[in-house]
């Protein structure tokens, strides 16, 4: 009970988020009308791919400065999340956008950045697959996800930044500050992306024990 | 180390000279497809279509020549250098390497696309230090790229998917310094992406330098 309070805090402030999100007031602004109300299950999606990617890396340079294989095991599971946040970062994202900005796929700078970095990760799993010694598969995949994750920054930190783009916080503006998130919104919208990235977290840590599990079956 | 290297990388380079041609012949028929393909000679195409097809000539020469670096290697070999070479010094005389060979193939990808296809570019000096700065981060992305993929057993298609994404930003600053070497707009304007390629091939090769050790020890 001690050790999981973050589980549950996770689960109320998801139970939070729904019901605040699509009950309580939210600004009226013109062409986004009721759809603002994405903004808080798309951007924590993105925020929690982003977040989740980093662990991952973290975990890799841990796994390539100590050989362990359970800084391996996190690593990978921790890009799995990743990606499935990813996956439905994107897909929030096209079903807001075709009421919005008309299309679901807009060739916008940030839209191309997720796809990607999509793309950076599915290619990870591919070198995972196509590597048949276990160590070699850790450490090759570890190099190739730091190097990967360092390329990509600039593709979804700068590049968007310079480029215009329909998303806020871009073409100079520094982020959210600038954009019309009045502060009701952000009552519901940060621990939004608290609780999206504890309930990644909690998926992670049911991942990471089955694999440990499954490894200690193979080796009885 | 590294001189003695980056030569024995000159003299196999120069003793094999199928390889050589077969690059050069590979950019050659890219070229000639696109003049082809898009029928030159009774049409002209704009300056957005010539620099996408001259970025995506170079992208493919230029990834399957700079694949071979390690995958064409033989293993006893890599286990001799292992002995008498540091890692740092093999990574540092591969991207010296393919960067040279890199600015060969993209200049000569220029000339042949000047010939056939025709030259748009107003701002001669600034497209060419993109294609030198561009060759740096493309030589060390794929030089360590080519070093994961030659571990792994599908190494030819690996070393596409792997490095495509890996290019992307390079290739989307490149593309941006294109159109305005293709206005002729001033130097200055182009300040901030010249810079931003250059930050990106510093991170590429100190990332190159860092990880190499890594994949080498297997």
């Amino acid at each position: 009970m001690k050790k999981n309070w973050w589980k549950y805090l996770g689960v109320v402030i998801l139970l939070y988020v729904h019901l605040g999100g699509l009950l309580l007031e939210a600004p009226r602004l013109n062409i986004l009308n009721e759809t603002v109300r994405a903004l808080y299950f798309h951007v924590p999606m993105w925020f929690g791919m982003v977040l989740l990617y980093m662990v991952s890396v973290y975990y890799a340079v841990k796994f390539l400065r100590n050989p362990l294989s359970d800084a391996d095991i996190k690593s990978v599971e921790y890009a799995h999340v990743g990606t499935a946040f990813g996956i439905l970062g994107i897909l929030t994202g096209m079903l807001w956008a075709n009421y919005t900005w008309g299309s679901p796929w807009h060739g916008d700078p940030k839209q191309n950045g997720a796809a990607i970095a999509l793309l950076v990760y599915l290619a990870y799993f591919v070198l995972r697959g196509s590597i048949e010694n276990e160590e070699q598969k850790a450490r090759l995949s570890a190099v190739y996800n730091i190097f990967a994750f360092a390329a990509m920054v600039p593709l979804i930190f700068i590049i968007p930044r310079l480029t215009d783009s329909m998303h806020p916080g871009n073409g100079g503006n520094p982020g959210f500050n600038a954009y019309d998130l009045d502060s009701r919104m952000r009552l519901i919208f940060y621990p939004a992306v608290i609780g999206w990235f504890l309930i990644g977290v909690w998926i992670v840590s049911l991942r990471v024990r089955y694999r440990l599990l499954q490894n200690r079956l193979i080796e009885n | 180390m590294i001189l003695t290297l980056l030569k024995k990388e000159f003299t196999l380079e120069l003793r094999k000279k199928s390889v050589i041609a077969g690059i050069g012949l590979y950019l050659f028929s890219l070229t000639f497809i696109c003049y082809i393909t898009f029928a030159l000679r009774h049409n002209s195409i704009n300056a957005a279509t010539w620099s996408a097809l001259f970025w995506l000539v170079i992208l493919f020469s230029v990834v399957n020549s700079l694949a071979k670096s390690f995958i064409g290697e033989k293993k006893g070999l890599a286990i001799y250098y292992y002995q008498v070479a540091s890692p740092q010094a093999i990574i540092l005389s591969k991207i010296i390497y393919n960067t040279l060979l890199a600015i060969v193939l993209s200049l000569a990808g220029f000339i042949l696309f000047s010939l056939l296809i025709g030259n748009p570019i107003q701002h001669a000096s600034l497209f060419v230090s993109t294609l030198l700065l561009t060759s740096l981060g493309f030589s060390s992305s794929l030089s360590l790229i080519s070093g994961i993929a030659s571990k792994a057993n599908n190494s030819n298609i690996l070393m596409a998917v792997l490095s495509f994404p890996v290019l992307i930003s390079i290739l989307l600053m490149a593309i941006r310094i294109t159109k305005n070497a293709l206005d002729g707009i001033d130097l200055a304007a182009s300040y901030d992406e010249l810079l931003n390629l250059m930050a990106i091939n510093c991170i590429a090769t100190a990332l190159a330098y860092l990880l190499f050790p890594y994949i080498w020890r297997s």
